[in-house]
């Protein structure tokens, strides 16, 4: 297949003239790892003063594409113009000097340096700092104006909110020049006002004449941000359209290849017995600081529970003390009418999964797998002492390996190879494989932390449809996302976090993106 | 996005980029052997035929390689754990100690007896004196690298008191306990084998060579088929899903280290009970600090540790006999030698790695990915 030409600059939003050449062209570019073909033959062009799109599954090629744009692979074949010169890029610094510069999804900064430190790390202009701060003062001054940056550049990172950390990053690469930002899914970590003023950011580079690649798997940002849009396949540019011409549901049906349904279809809920109630729970830090402030909810039977909030206000401690892996310091959680938890006891992790309690964690990669490991190695993870997987002293090796070849099969994981290293899945498919595990458990209690983070649109479907099934069986249902569209397609009620605290509760059909979004923000208070 | 070795075939990985690190340490080592005036190619050939070339010295070769593999085996057990033992040489002296006392207190008992717990005792003290590390590291959080160094001086200074003070034969000025009874011995295996009639060269090769076996295949079920060995590993690449998955650390961490150092322990047996049938001082030998380099060259795997073992048994064979038979290359030239393998495939591992991954790579794979 052959990707469908770019529209020209002339017919783009950018504000360069028929004669300027696009700011990034991409020709022919592929990339195999082994056996696997990241990219093939992949032909982009980004024209210049435009904000472009890159979308598509994990797994899709949109990183390695970027990667090698930005020097850390080098391409089988293809080559890279810039600005219509051929550039030879070879390593980041190559990238840096050709004006590319990249914004990663994890921030690469020093939290015990000041804003204006971390700035010219790498780039401090001469043995001694003095002259080269200096220097680097005037013109971060100079950015932030012209782009609204708004940072406090002696501020210390380590104090500082995400969304100015990211800001901090986009600083860094336009000191070193950058013409063109590659933003590698820039909003997974904001509030949505945070979003909001990052869209804001990237418009006045816009303005200014600069040139951003957005790489995303949220529609509806490419919708509200992007001039261009991009959409990759399997290694493969399968369309680049204008963003006005086209929908999110045909971007969706690009980017999986067959119509999807971006939300699921789902009964009133008909709750019944309770299953976990947590009452007056506060849970404190290793530096001290209380991260869940006097929490109190139900969940029964038959309901998914949601709890909305930006990240970091409390909810991922909220759901590790309920699975009995963080210290109560005051309150208690109370499972099935039997009290688990409180600051004198604490079940373990163990015990409670025996008393018919199933997380799956919001960071699969750092634990929910173990990464090294074979996918039937992870599958028995919490799971090692069942009895089924042993013999005697022995771990049963053909029991564990059957068991997971028919949670693969069930859960339509691919490849379907209980052999393959854990590591080797896309996001998506080592989710199914968290998600088979401990739905196989045959839970009352699930427990869900950001059930599609970074999960490819097609499994998501899946996943969202598995977790009404469970609803509809009778299971209890605490979900964790920051998502909201996640929240108000899933859950029956919505409790919304910030600071540690309870802010709201709202029924599923009174709640809405903004009422959750003045709660998440502290702004309001529901009654 | 998929970089890792998966991408190449396995014996890439596995034995020819081992290959290559040790070729590479003996071409730096031949240059080193050239400028002190020798031929190097006599010099390899000694060193060669001195580990391998005649029946004793395979016997010598094979003693040394076993001491390797217990080394090598407590290094990797504990580093399954996420754990740098360092300490393997002061709890194979403490392990000398145990089966030491047993030898000593049980002389003239049936050999069935006195040899399972000479072997018993000698994992025991082993695993006591990595159990304190290790519960300072679970429970306090002291660091498992500091603590197994000062360790191997307690040892050494504790064996140093002991040998000086309380064992050392009435009347006598060398440190040394007195002779076991020869039923506590560990039996050589050239008088093993003379029994069912086969003659072999002497060589202080024990039966423990058989212990070191069975513990590299003990080994390998417990980390790959037992749900313990399975906690063990989970810790050790990843604690926060051993936590998320029911498996307490601090109880890992204390047992691996037990574990490892009973494994250290066993040198003990083959150096106490198999070689010198007394306690001496400093019988250890540095084969603690070897088994480190052991552990990485063997990829922390049973086989490639008895593999690497038998190398480095025969590194310390040869290198022996090319002090010998080569006076300008002295001990400490040998020395070198085994610095630049350690150096090679352990510290510069990844040398040649990239360029030797990158070739075979490029090769287009004609099957899809397997494992």
């Amino acid at each position: 297949m052959t990707a469908r030409s770019a529209p020209s600059p002339s017919t783009g939003e950018g504000r360069g003239g028929n004669n300027v050449p696009p700011a990034i062209e991409l020709r022919g570019i592929d990339k195999r790892f082994g056996p696997v073909h990241a990219n093939r033959a992949i032909s982009l062009s980004v024209p210049a003063g435009t904000i472009h799109g890159v979308v598509g599954e994990n797994g899709a090629g949109k990183s390695t594409l970027m990667s090698i744009l930005y020097g850390y692979y080098q391409a089988d074949a293809g080559e890279i113009w810039i600005k219509g010169r051929r550039r030879d890029i070879r390593s980041t610094a190559d990238a840096i000097a050709a004006g590319i510069g990249m914004v990663h999804q994890h921030f690469m900064l020093v939290d015990t340096f000041t804003v204006l430190e971390n700035v010219v790390l790498g780039v401090e202009g001469g043995p001694l700092l003095r002259r080269g701060m200096e220097r680097a003062r005037a013109e971060l001054e100079r950015l932030e104006r012209e782009y609204k940056l708004e940072v406090d550049i002696d501020a210390v990172v380590g104090d500082l909110a995400v969304g100015l950390r990211q800001r901090i990053e986009i600083l860094k690469a336009l000191y070193r020049g950058a013409e063109v930002l590659i933003l590698d899914e820039p909003t997974g970590v904001l509030t949505p006002a945070e979003a909001d003023h990052l869209f804001r950011i990237l418009r006045a580079l816009k303005a200014e004449g600069k040139t951003a690649i957005l790489i995303t798997h949220k529609l509806r940002e490419v919708m509200a941000v992007t001039d261009n849009v991009t959409v990759m396949r399997r290694g493969q540019v399968v369309a680049t359209v204008r963003t006005a011409e086209t929908s999110p549901a045909a971007l969706a049906e690009h980017m999986v290849g067959r119509k999807v349904l971006l939300s699921v279809q789902r009964t009133p809920a008909k709750p019944g017995r309770e299953v976990l109630r947590v009452e007056g729970l506060q849970v404190i830090d290793g530096a001290g600081i209380a991260r869940v402030r006097d929490v109190g909810f139900a969940v029964r039977a038959g309901e998914i529970v949601g709890v909305a909030g930006v990240a970091g206000n409390g909810q991922s401690e909220l759901i590790e003390a309920i699975a009995g892996m963080r210290a109560v310091a005051a309150g208690r959680i109370v499972l099935n009418g039997q009290e688990v938890a409180t600051r004198a006891t604490h079940l373990t992790p163990r015990a409670l999964r025996d008393r018919k309690l199933a997380h799956i964690p919001e960071d699969r990669q750092r634990m929910g797998l173990v990464v090294p490991f074979a996918a039937h190695d992870s599958a028995i993870l919490g799971q090692q002492g069942k009895p089924a997987f042993n013999i005697g002293p022995l771990l049963n090796q053909r029991g564990i390996i059957d068991s997971c070849q028919h949670q693969m099969d069930r859960y339509d994981v691919r490849p379907d190879d209980p052999h393959l290293k854990s590591a080797n899945f896309s996001g998506g498919n080592q989710q199914k494989i968290v998600l088979a595990r401990e739905i196989e458990t045959d839970p009352d209690l699930l427990l869900v932390g950001q059930p599609t983070r970074g999960v490819d649109i097609g499994a998501i479907e899946f996943i969202h449809r598995r977790l009404i099934e469970l609803r509809d069986a009778g299971k209890a249902i605490l979900l964790v996302s920051v998502e909201l569209d996640e929240i108000l397609g899933l859950a029956d009620r919505i409790l919304v976090m910030n600071e540690g605290r309870i802010v709201g509760e709202l029924a599923a059909e009174e709640a809405d993106e903004q009422k959750l979004g003045l709660l998440m923000a502290g702004v309001a208070r529901a009654a | 996005m998929a970089r890792s070795s998966d991408d190449v075939p396995a014996w890439v990985d596995l034995a020819l980029l081992p290959l290559v690190n040790l070729l590479a340490a003996f071409a730096i080592a031949a240059v080193v052997i050239a400028i002190l005036g020798e031929n190097p190619f006599k010099a390899l050939w000694v060193l060669f035929y001195g580990a391998l070339g005649y029946g004793e010295a395979i016997g010598f070769t094979l003693y040394y390689a076993t001491n390797f593999i217990f080394t090598g085996l407590a290094v990797a057990v504990a580093f399954h754990a996420g754990l740098f033992n360092i300490g393997g040489e002061g709890q194979a002296y403490l392990g000398g100690l145990g089966c030491g006392l047993v030898g000593l207190a049980l002389g003239g008992w049936p050999p069935a007896i006195v040899l399972p717990l000479a072997v018993l005792a000698a994992m025991l003290f082993g695993a006591a004196w990595a159990f304190i590390p290790g519960y300072l590291q679970a429970k306090r959080g002291s660091h498992i690298v500091i603590t197994t160094i000062m360790f191997n001086f307690i040892a050494a200074a504790l064996m140093t008191y002991l040998l000086v003070n309380v064992f050392i034969k009435p009347g006598q000025q060398s440190p040394e306990s007195r002779e076991f009874d020869p039923s506590s011995w560990m039996p050589f295996v050239h008088e093993v084998a003379a029994r069912v009639g086969i003659t072999i060269a002497r060589s202080p090769l024990n039966m423990s060579v058989v212990v070191a076996l069975v513990a590299s295949v003990g080994v390998w079920v417990f980390l790959w088929r037992t749900r313990w060995g399975y906690a063990l590993r989970v810790v050790g690449h990843n604690e926060t899903a051993a936590v998320y998955g029911g498996i307490a650390p601090v109880r890992v961490v204390i047992g691996a280290m037990a574990l490892s150092g009973a494994l250290a322990g066993l040198v003990g047996v083959n150096a106490i009970m198999g070689d010198q049938h007394r306690l001496i001082l400093n019988f250890t030998g540095g084969y603690g600090f070897v088994g480190i380099a052991v552990a990485l060259m063997g990829r922390n795997h049973p086989v490639g540790i008895c593999l690497a073992a038998l190398l480095f048994g025969a590194l310390y064979q040869g290198g022996a006999e090319l002090s010998f038979d080569l006076p300008r290359l002295t001990k400490e030239v040998v020395v070198v030698i085994q610095g630049l393998i350690i150096l090679f495939c352990g510290a510069f591992e990844g040398l040649f790695r990239p360029r030797l991954l990158a070739l075979f790579r490029r090769a287009p794979a004609p099957a899809p990915a397997k494992a």
